[in-house]
């Protein structure tokens, strides 16, 4: 959308900077290809034994490609915008960190004190 | 589903004749006055033929200011529908003791006190300080509109959707009684199966997108349009307020989006998430609704810290005291508003070390408060303080929310919110920061920039009887509610046993009544001034102010600034006084503006009438309406006749007679 309004003083050139290169977009999609078949194969071939460590490499995976996707695909870099783009993504991410860390700890805990609260289950603790 | 034929079924979903209240007469009697009035109001637009004006200067248009006004008139009118609720709460509490139960049934007063919340916080509060937002922020960075003036239109029509299906609640079907936020297992279908928590999600999603899109536009406003030579660090203090709130708008808005989405499934397709059985967890609930509700009282109170920091130091004459300082308050309290949240629920059952943590933080966020307490202080300190509304205002908020954030670190101490949670005490603190600080703040901003807006002053009389009412009022209807919070009464009974408990809520009582006669003051101030508005006329800059909003005229041209000036200092009006500013006369060039559209009005109306047909299940209507909201949405995308000129010779016949117009009375400051 344009702001008419403020043509005096649209001075955001930058934006038209970084567009992104066939070269770019192409290895953006091979690692993203690449960082989705790991994935699926280690989950689908039953690689790795144990449950958990599949399901964190399968995490950590994820957020490698949230990176790859900011960065060849949205073209995040230092500069755009004069560095609001990149200021914008950390204080987006550390807020991310924060509502999903702070919400596993503090549903882990209520979840330990408090739930469920379903007869069979008080029946169990009780019994063991 | 009502037993009828099928089709009606098909037609109306589950809205009948039973839906409406009839047998309900307290409803009956507001709906008569509600009805009485509002048909007064619309013969009245009619007599004087102002449909056509109020539509194409009104409605439809783009302009912020224009936008800014309406949001406060909205938010007023919602004052008094919120103010309703509480004087009713107010009363029933006072004479509901032992075998009088009061005028209330508790299935009436719960609604009561869920929509007095609702309607404070989203249509009051929240309308109230994106109007002054939308009024001030963009003349204080020299800019002649918003990035996205549409979109600002649009997310004004939005919030209106919202009233308009809350305020529907009153008279078809009724409203949610699971409190303001909503809470579940009493929000799930099992245990409300009427349509009142529907109307609540529903009204808050549309009024909630429209906060959003308001947040993103004050975001790319502030970053991108300011005047040359304005560098963040010399915006003014009230626009850096405002960047902050609508970042956490931008951050925070989306949390409740997606919680009040996710409790839509449960009661529409019969998803758990919040459900007690088959593996639902209502806690998780409240934390998502606090992780947005506790950045949402600091969405609500920073701009009003702004407003205070612009009037104490136009007020005292001298700059803000330490800038850099208030700056850095900001953005840490915007940081730390996100660490805080589970101090609402200490009693939930998380760990000690989970409840230290978030009882640390809750005690950190007070020390860039009281930053801010002592910056507006000492800018006080030996300067010529002049004691106008604005002002007065301002010295009731520093002393009433003072109190408010000590009482608040008290709550913020875990073991002692085990005593206090849930109890009046609790209602007595946040009423006390919330009318203390965003209420006093919305009297102050109200009357400062109320000459900016239209030319003349607000009556100073009037207003002051107004602030009196409200300063005392306060005290009088709250500091009973520490009382008896200290002495465990719980929030949200409508009747008690106790009688030697009754004194205190009779009081309360007496001290709303004083509120009211506060809110009746204010509007007698709005009429007085309107009838002497000659006699009260001010120049350009009645309270020799110091940012850029008031070196254009009273009231501003549409396109604010013939020349978007040149910032070198921080108060740059201020500083272009010092330096003998003359406004220019001649060399007037085409300003490029956007136009009015009326899209907003109409995907308003199809969210309205979406948000209806979603409440009573009604779903052909809600597809229809749905597909012609997002086809409305791309077919304005292919509207390219959105902009045009105001010519050169208007812009100079403009300056040329309004620019240097001074009337006879000049301003309260002489």
């Amino acid at each position: 959308m344009n702001h008419p309004s403020n043509a005096a003083h649209a001075h955001d050139d930058a934006m038209h900077e970084h567009t992104g290169s066939l070269r770019g977009y192409l290895t953006g999609f091979v690692l993203a290809a690449i960082l989705t078949i790991i994935p699926f194969w280690l989950v689908m071939g039953h690689v790795i034994e144990s449950h958990q460590t599949t399901i964190l490499i399968v995490l950590a995976l994820a957020a490698v490609q949230i990176v790859v996707h900011m960065i060849y695909f949205l073209h995040l870099d230092t500069r755009s915008e004069n560095g609001w783009n990149m200021l914008a993504v950390i204080f987006t991410a550390v807020l991310v960190v924060i509502v999903l860390g702070a919400s596993i700890w503090v549903m882990y805990n209520e979840n330990a004190n408090m739930m469920p609260m379903s007869p069979q289950y008080q029946h169990h603790r009780l019994g063991s | 589903m009502p037993d009828r034929p099928a089709i009606w079924n098909f037609l109306l979903g589950r809205l009948s004749l039973s839906s409406l209240p009839l047998h309900n007469s307290i409803v009956v009697g507001t709906f008569i006055v509600v009805s009485i009035g509002a048909l007064g109001v619309l013969s009245l637009i009619t007599y004087y033929r102002k449909w056509g004006y109020l539509w194409s200067e009104w409605f439809t248009s783009v302009d912020h200011k224009k936008l800014g006004i309406m949001y406060m008139v909205l938010a007023t009118v919602m004052l008094f529908r919120g103010f309703a609720d509480a004087i009713m709460m107010r009363s029933q509490q006072a004479i509901a003791f032992g075998s009088n139960m009061g005028y209330l049934p508790p299935h009436h007063y719960d609604q009561v006190f869920s929509a007095h919340g609702v309607a404070m916080i989203f249509f009051v509060a929240m309308a109230y300080i994106v109007g002054l937002m939308n009024f001030a922020m963009p003349m204080q960075i020299g800019a002649r509109d918003v990035a996205f003036p549409f979109l600002n239109n649009l997310s004004f029509w939005l919030t209106v959707s919202g009233v308009v299906l809350f305020m529907t609640s009153l008279f078809v079907g009724d409203f949610s009684h699971a409190g303001w936020l909503g809470m579940p297992p009493v929000s799930e279908l099992k245990q409300s199966p009427g349509p009142g928590v529907d109307y609540y999600i529903w009204g808050l999603q549309l009024s909630g997108v429209g906060t959003l899109l308001t947040g993103i536009n004050f975001v790319v406003t502030i970053l991108k349009m300011r005047a040359p030579g304005m560098s963040l660090m010399k915006m003014p203090m009230f626009t850096w307020t405002s960047l902050c709130t609508s970042g956490l708008i931008v951050v925070a808005f989306p949390i409740l989006t997606a919680t009040l989405f996710l409790l839509s499934l449960d009661r529409y397709i019969g998803t758990h998430f919040f459900t007690n059985g088959f593996g639902g967890n209502v806690m998780m609930y409240v934390n998502l609704i606090w992780i947005w509700g506790h950045p949402e009282v600091y969405i609500l109170i920073l701009p009003l810290f702004g407003v205070y920091s612009e009037i104490v130091s136009t007020f005292s004459g001298k700059r803000l005291f330490g800038y850099s300082s208030m700056v850095y308050a900001t953005a840490a309290i915007m940081l730390l508003s996100y660490l805080v949240w589970l101090h609402h629920f200490f009693t939930m059952g998380s760990g000690a070390d989970v409840n230290s943590f978030f009882a640390l933080t809750t005690m950190l966020i007070s020390i860039p408060t009281g930053v801010k307490i002592f910056n507006w202080l000492f800018t006080m300190y030996r300067g010529r303080v002049r004691f106008d509304v604005p002002m007065l205002w301002t010295m009731g908020f520093l002393f009433t929310f003072t109190i408010g954030g000590m009482s608040g670190v008290m709550l913020s101490v875990a073991p002692a919110d085990f005593l206090l949670h849930n109890s009046l005490f609790l209602i007595a603190h946040f009423h006390n920061v919330i009318i203390g600080g965003v209420v006093f703040g919305v009297f102050a901003g109200i009357n400062y920039w109320f000459p900016k807006a239209f030319g003349f002053r607000l009556d100073a009389f009037w207003g002051k009887v107004s602030f009196w009412f409200w300063q005392i009022g306060f005290w009088v209807a709250f500091a009973p509610l520490y009382v008896l919070g200290l002495m465990g009464v719980t929030r949200r009974l409508s009747h008690f046993e106790d009688p030697s408990l009754q004194i205190w809520f009779i009081i309360a009582a007496f001290g709303a009544f004083l509120i009211l006669l506060g809110i009746l003051a204010f509007v007698v101030q709005i009429y007085v001034s309107i009838r002497r508005r000659d006699e009260l006329a001010v120049g350009n800059d009645p309270w020799d102010g110091r940012t850029l909003e008031w070196s254009t005229s009273s009231p501003p041209p549409p396109y604010n600034f013939a020349f978007i000036p040149k910032v070198h200092e921080r108060e740059a009006w201020d500083d272009m006084k010092k330096h003998g500013y003359q406004r220019p006369l001649e060399g007037f060039n085409d300003i490029h503006m956007p136009k009015s559209t009326s899209t907003g009005v109409v995907i308003g109306v199809l969210a309205t009438v979406f948000g209806f047909a979603m409440v009573w299940y009604i779903w052909w209507l809600a597809i229809l309406t749905f597909v012609a909201l997002i086809g409305t949405a791309i077919w304005h995308t292919f509207n390219y006749d959105r902009e045009g000129y105001v010519k050169a010779n208007e812009v100079g016949e403009f300056e040329q007679h309004i620019g240097n117009w001074e009337p006879k009375a000049q301003g309260a400051t002489s």
